[in-house]
């Protein structure tokens, strides 16, 4: 409710803005007008819109899936460690900027290439979260396990792994987050369709009423990704602590 | 129980070199033995190496050159012993039953499901508290259910580490007899820094003295344990014990 309210002053104070300046629509047009935007291309917005979800929904199935078996594989396999890790910052350490002209190459100008870039991008918050938590199961619980005679896989899958999920869902947390970046990154570089290309092409005929339609859409499926996300994760997770949540309810 | 008392293995750990963590001597050249089917308590001020001897026993420390842990049987101690810490170690993500029954969760057994409710019982929690997860529980209860997953893996060894430290002291009181009464004809090694708890609970005491230390036996009050606390006689030996502890 309140960031409703918040979203709303912000809408009024950039109306109020673009009257007051007088500010030519190619530049800053007014909520009002991006709303008609928005309302006159709707049908097309929302078919770009559906590509660019399914273009981060894809990628952050693929990153999670990917950033996990990288996070069990360092945790499971020591000899692996110091091949797999210098694999795993060099995927960062490359801005996605510089190789998705090379994705878009390798894989066409369809769907493909920005799911890989929306997967390079989530894949390394997931999997270093995830190692991160593997690493730190509590040590008098692995000698617990160790005097209860417990296998080696059953110290990974039945300690090590239930210890870190709340560490995993951080990172789900901000893959979840990221997952636009990658997909509206690719549209940019070479696509035919998704709401990246539909800004490009808006941009390149001064339409920033258009553009900002697409940003509004963009921000809005973030937003709904995100809280889906955590709310899952809330529900599939529920032992995991939240001093801030019990805050505000038991105020 | 008393077939039990036959399989209780007692132990016993000789360290020839003493041992040494990090490059600073902790243990003298020393033995400890933990007679069959009795209750060892082992005393010591802080950083003593009391932990340390229990963590050789469990094998959860590798043991220093020349050092060994024999047993009365012959038979390596791997497999018969459950160790208790100070902290419970209850996982966050199963519920007080899931707890007790971690072990056999470990080692992919089929859950004996009837007596861990028929343990949780014992210890003192009713049927509601099974299904609770462990931030639902108190710290005494969360000691309980630490309690019964110890005895529901049924090892005739039992290492405790400081097991009652962290609850308060009627809480402790309590859990001290339950244990007694639970743990009876098992071998057990209990190291606390409590000496009306090694009053109360032991056949045998050991303190760990000096630097590096070594274990010294000391007599233990008449009676067979859980002893009251009230004995004028215990409550001597707690002012002696406590005395040299902080000497």
């Amino acid at each position: 409710m309140r960031a409703l309210a918040a979203a709303l002053g912000i809408l009024l104070l950039w109306q109020g803005f673009t009257w007051a300046t007088d500010m030519p629509p190619f530049l800053l047009p007014s909520p009002w007008r991006v709303a008609q935007a928005l309302a006159a291309r709707w049908d097309i917005l929302a078919g770009h819109a559906l590509v660019t979800a399914i273009e981060m929904l894809a990628g952050l199935a693929l990153g999670a899936l990917l950033g996990c078996g990288m996070a069990l594989t360092l945790a499971a396999w020591r000899g692996g460690r110091r091949w797999l890790l210098p694999l795993l910052l060099v995927s960062q350490a490359v801005p996605v900027f510089a190789i998705a002209p090379l994705l878009t190459l390798w894989l066409g100008y369809g769907m493909g290439s920005k799911v890989a870039m929306a997967t390079i991008i989530i894949f390394f918050p997931v999997a270093t979260a995830f190692y991160d938590g593997l690493r730190r199961t509590e040590l008098g619980l692995l000698d617990l396990a160790h005097s209860m005679d417990a296998p080696r896989a059953a110290l990974l899958w039945r300690l090590r792994v239930p210890a870190a999920l709340p560490a995993l869902a951080s990172g789900l947390r901000v893959a979840a987050a990221v997952a636009p970046i990658g997909a509206v990154v690719g549209e940019w570089v070479g696509a035919s369709a998704g709401l990246g290309y539909q800004m490009m092409q808006a941009n390149g005929r001064s339409q920033a009423d258009v553009m900002f339609a697409a940003l509004f859409i963009l921000a809005l499926m973030a937003l709904a990704l995100w809280f889906t996300t955590d709310r899952l994760l809330r529900r599939a997770i529920p032992w995991q602590p939240d001093s801030l949540l019990s805050e505000e309810t038991s105020r | 129980m008393s077939a039990l008392s036959l399989s209780a293995p007692g132990f016993r750990i000789t360290l020839p070199q003493g041992l040494s963590l990090g490059g600073a001597a902790v243990l003298a050249p020393c033995a400890l033995a933990v007679p069959a089917g009795r209750i060892t308590a082992l005393l010591g001020a802080s950083g003593a190496g009391k932990s340390t001897l229990v963590r050789l026993a469990a094998g959860l420390l590798p043991l220093p050159p020349g050092g060994t842990v024999e047993t009365s049987d012959n038979r390596p101690l791997k497999g018969r012993l459950a160790w208790m810490a100070q902290q419970d170690l209850l996982v966050p993500w199963k519920d007080a039953l899931g707890n007790v029954l971690l072990g056999a969760h470990l080692r992919g057994h089929k859950p004996d499901i009837g007596r861990a409710l028929d343990l949780l019982r014992q210890v003192g929690l009713i049927e509601a508290d099974a299904a609770k997860s462990p931030a639902q529980l108190s710290g005494g209860m969360r000691q309980r259910v630490a309690l019964a997953r110890t005895l529901m893996e049924d090892r005739p060894v039992v290492l405790m580490d400081e097991p009652f430290s962290a609850v308060d002291a009627p809480t402790r009181h309590r859990l001290q007899e339950l244990a007694a009464r639970l743990l009876a004809g098992r071998t057990v090694l209990l190291v606390t820094h409590d000496p009306l708890e090694a009053l109360r609970l032991a056949d045998r005491i050991l303190v760990l003295q000096g630097r590096p230390a070594a274990p010294m036996e000391l007599s233990v009050p008449a009676g067979t344990p859980p002893r009251p606390a009230r004995d004028p006689a215990l409550l001597a030996a707690q002012a002696e014990l406590l005395e040299r502890l902080a000497a």
